[in-house]
């Protein structure tokens, strides 16, 4: 048993720290919220770090890293608010990697000169048999788009639609799961077919790009991903999405902590008083289980598969709380200044209430965690 | 990264399992059908299969050979643990000898200590108890009041009170911090002891908990006699003994927690037996939070294991564990309360037991205050709350108090 870094580990973090920090991503939140300056594409970032093939194979030109090692480099997009597409690249490609008939894309795909963004779905879980899709608005889930019949080159047509999907605008292409004869199957579309349409949206945190994504009798290739891949990108997407979130919390723990020990009243600095010091250290038992969580959600991918629902869910349900909290603390202990667009703290908190809702939500895992071990439990 | 077991770790868990498939009748029954039900008749079966664990060497799997132990690492002792949960058989009765108050010995004790104590200890022949908090000592554990007096013959004599005692009704040994110089300041008056539990004048009253049940002792100590061999780490260091003391305590709460039976999947069995609740959203949503932290606690185990395994010392942060285990096992006990009913606090209830006895372990081994003032120091570096009794004499502390008030 072994839960430490590796070197290449290390040196992987610390080369994605020092790529982001060249870049004043803080600085660019603030100004794309402003409305002054569009978000800087950070993807020429990702392609020469070698991020887009993290997950694919050597083989086919990818690093053939794992989970964890995706993690680490969100983590650090996530210290800096940086909004590097790989929220919807990644997922994706761990379908197409475990594609055969989808090996001819990866190269590319693996470069960064095709960038892929992921539907995402949900999968069925112990109370509900169907797959089903975040909605554009309210609780009702939606259903997954139907594949129709092959056509002559083989590509099948796709109706439906997805809502808030990341990083869709501007992607080569989307990967992930429609229902053809009631029966999951993987699907590839290039953004620029016929009958595509990607409607970007922005939501409260300016950093975070989505799309509306909707296929109208769309030509896709069927992929031929087993279902259990299809199931495990949800989950990988979950995972990602608490690392990146982690790394907020970080950012918001560390500038909060020192802002504590400079800032003085009644003749001591507010950390030393316990109110102010039991919020603080609130944050750091919540970045704790989250980081922990992280260690079971990046080793059970691939060593324990069938604990991997559990674990991601799990992660992202902290991690959705612990950013939560992190932001409102750091709002709390800087005072009124914290509430106002002096502070990044404001930047940081409109990352957590927007995070929180996508992808199924922090609520959505937190019901998967139960799930899954309320199935184990039955099954036992 | 890799969580799962070496080979030469899955050999020595398949060597434990094996000695304990075949063993495991001989174990006492504690619950369920042809359970013990006399006190007397529990401590002396555990007693005996601890010593059955020990001959196997599946107790004290870290104390080094010389002194009975196996002289393996911190991953052995999990495994040990985990084989031992695994086979549902009690695990050694004096968690708190072999896992404390041992080490401690082994660290600070004398070579004539170790030789006479530390065998009789791990066999359970001899149970040991911590003899440190006090009514007024505990958050501020270097507030002991309990006096050991020097006499003209290097005898000392003792006498005080102290409290929340595990095992004091039946051990034969406690070790105890207590103040031998009181002019000077407090962390530097204090003196470690063992004290024989059936010296004429200690005497041990049960306390009652919530539970109804007396699982620990307030002790009384009356002008008790000690020899000069009876001083551990020598006198005037009881504080930096005391610590050992406590950093193995947070080694064993770190890979200890899962023990107690505050784990997520026998939370979530509880809420699955029942058809309803396991479809309801709000029972599964409170489900789904605590057990994620309860997971993550699992997890920060084996970061602790891999820190040990590096040689690093854990650090308070593992309090953080403790507060998450506590927290986390009190809100499962009211959520399980909310779906079984009143009969959850029937006494023959599975849970009752856990319900009652949760609020007091907020306190135990540190409260959760204490804790965090702890970490929010030591971890993240928030400056200490000013305090009124840096470099004070202990005698003179009490009016330094009463003008403060």
């Amino acid at each position: 048993m072994n839960l430490a870094l590796s070197d290449e580990q290390v040196f992987l973090r610390e080369a994605a720290r020092g790529a982001l920090s060249r870049l004043q991503t803080i600085e660019a939140a603030r100004e794309a919220l402003d409305g002054n300056a569009p978000l800087p594409d950070l993807w020429p970032t990702a392609m020469q770090a070698g991020w887009p093939g993290l997950l694919i194979d050597e083989e086919h030109g990818g690093a053939g890293l794992d989970a964890f090692d995706a993690m680490l480099v969100l983590g650090e997009c996530g210290r800096v608010l940086a909004g590097v597409p790989l929220l919807g690249h990644l997922p994706a490609s761990a379908i197409l990697n475990d594609s055969p008939n989808a090996a001819g894309f990866l190269p590319e795909v693996s470069s960064g000169e095709r960038r892929a963004a992921y539907l995402p779905a949900q999968p069925p879980s112990d109370v509900s048999d169907r797959w089903s899709t975040d909605p554009a608005s309210g609780l009702e889930r939606g259903a997954l788009p139907t594949a129709g019949a092959p056509d002559e080159d083989g590509r099948v047509p796709i109706n439906g639609s997805f809502a808030f999907v990341p990083d869709a605008p501007g992607a080569s292409g989307m990967v992930g799961v429609a229902l053809q004869d009631g029966r999951p199957v993987g699907i590839a579309v290039l953004n620029d077919s016929r009958g595509v349409e990607v409607k970007p949206v922005s939501r409260y945190d300016a950093t975070r790009s989505l799309g509306h994504v909707s296929f109208t009798d769309s030509p896709a290739v069927l992929l031929d991903a087993s279902e259990e891949s299809l199931a495990a990108a949800w989950y990988l997407a979950q995972a990602l999405i608490a690392a990146e979130s982690l790394g907020s919390v970080e950012t918001a723990l560390d500038v909060s902590v020192a802002y504590a020990k400079e800032r003085h009243t009644f003749g001591r600095a507010i950390g030393s008083y316990q109110a102010v010091k039991h919020s603080l250290t609130e944050v750091l038992r919540q970045l704790e289980n989250g980081r922990s969580l992280l260690y079971y959600a990046g080793w059970s991918r691939n060593g324990k598969p069938e604990e991997f629902p559990l674990a991601a869910s799990a992660a992202r349900s902290v991690a959705g709380r612990a950013l939560d909290q992190a932001a409102r603390t750091m709002i709390s202990v800087h005072g009124g200044i914290g509430a106002t667009w002096e502070h990044d703290a404001p930047l940081y908190f409109r990352r957590a209430q927007l995070s929180r809702r996508l992808l199924g939500g922090t609520a959505g895992a937190t019901d998967r965690v139960a799930g899954e071990l309320i199935a184990q439990a039955s099954a036992a | 990264m890799d969580l799962d077991d070496t080979p030469e770790q899955a050999a020595y868990r398949t060597q434990v399992r094996a000695w304990l498939a075949e063993h495991k009748s001989q174990a006492p029954i504690l619950t369920g059908p042809g359970a013990l039900k006399d006190e007397d008749e529990i401590v002396a079966a555990r007693r005996a299969w601890q010593g059955k664990l020990a001959e196997a060497g599946l107790a004290g799997v870290t104390w080094p050979k010389e002194y009975g132990g196996q002289g393996l690492g911190p991953i052995e002792q999990l495994i040990c643990n985990q084989e031992i949960g695994q086979a549902k058989v009690p695990g050694i009765l004096d968690a708190i000898g072999v896992g404390m108050l041992g080490p401690t010995l082994i660290a600070h004790g004398t070579d004539e200590q170790k030789g006479r104590y530390l065998g009789p200890m791990l066999h359970g022949d001899e149970v040991w108890c911590q003899l440190f908090s006090e009514p007024a000592a505990g958050s501020d554990l270097a507030a002991v009041q309990a006096r050991a007096r020097l006499q003209d013959d290097g005898s000392w004599r003792l006498s005080g009170q102290k409290v929340w005692t595990t095992n004091a009704q039946f051990a034969s040994y406690g070790l105890l911090l207590a103040r031998t110089d009181a002019d000077v300041p407090k962390h530097k008056g204090m003196t470690m002891f063992i004290v024989p539990m059936d010296a004429a004048g200690v005497t041990v009253r049960g306390l009652r908990q919530i539970s109804g049940e007396a699982e620990f002792n307030e002790v009384f100590f009356e002008d008790v006699a000690l020899d000069s061999d009876a001083v551990v780490g020598g006198v005037g260091n009881g504080w930096g003994t005391a610590l050992t003391t406590l950093m193995f305590e947070r080694v064993t709460i770190g890979l200890g927690g899962e023990g107690l039976g505050f784990n997520s999947n026998r939370f979530a069995q509880a809420i699955a037996a029942d058809e309803h609740a396991r479809r309801d959203p709000e029972v599964r949503h409170q489900l789904g939070e605590i057990a994620s932290e309860l997971l993550a606690v699992r997890f920060t185990g084996y970061r602790t294991l891999t820190a040990l395994q590096k040689g690093q010392i854990p650090g308070p942060e593992a309090g953080l564990a403790k507060v998450t285990i506590v927290n986390g096992a009190i809100k499962a006990g009211d959520l399980i309360t909310d779906v079984i009913g009143p009969d959850a606090l029937d006494e023959d209830s599975e849970w009752a037991y856990m319900i009652s006895f949760l609020p007091g372990l907020k306190s135990a081994g540190g409260t959760e205050e204490i804790l965090r003032n702890t970490i929010g120091e030591r971890v993240l570096g928030l400056p200490p709350e000013p305090r009124l009794d840096k470099g004070i004499p202990f005698s003179e502390l009490r009016s330094k108090e009463g003008a403060a008030a």
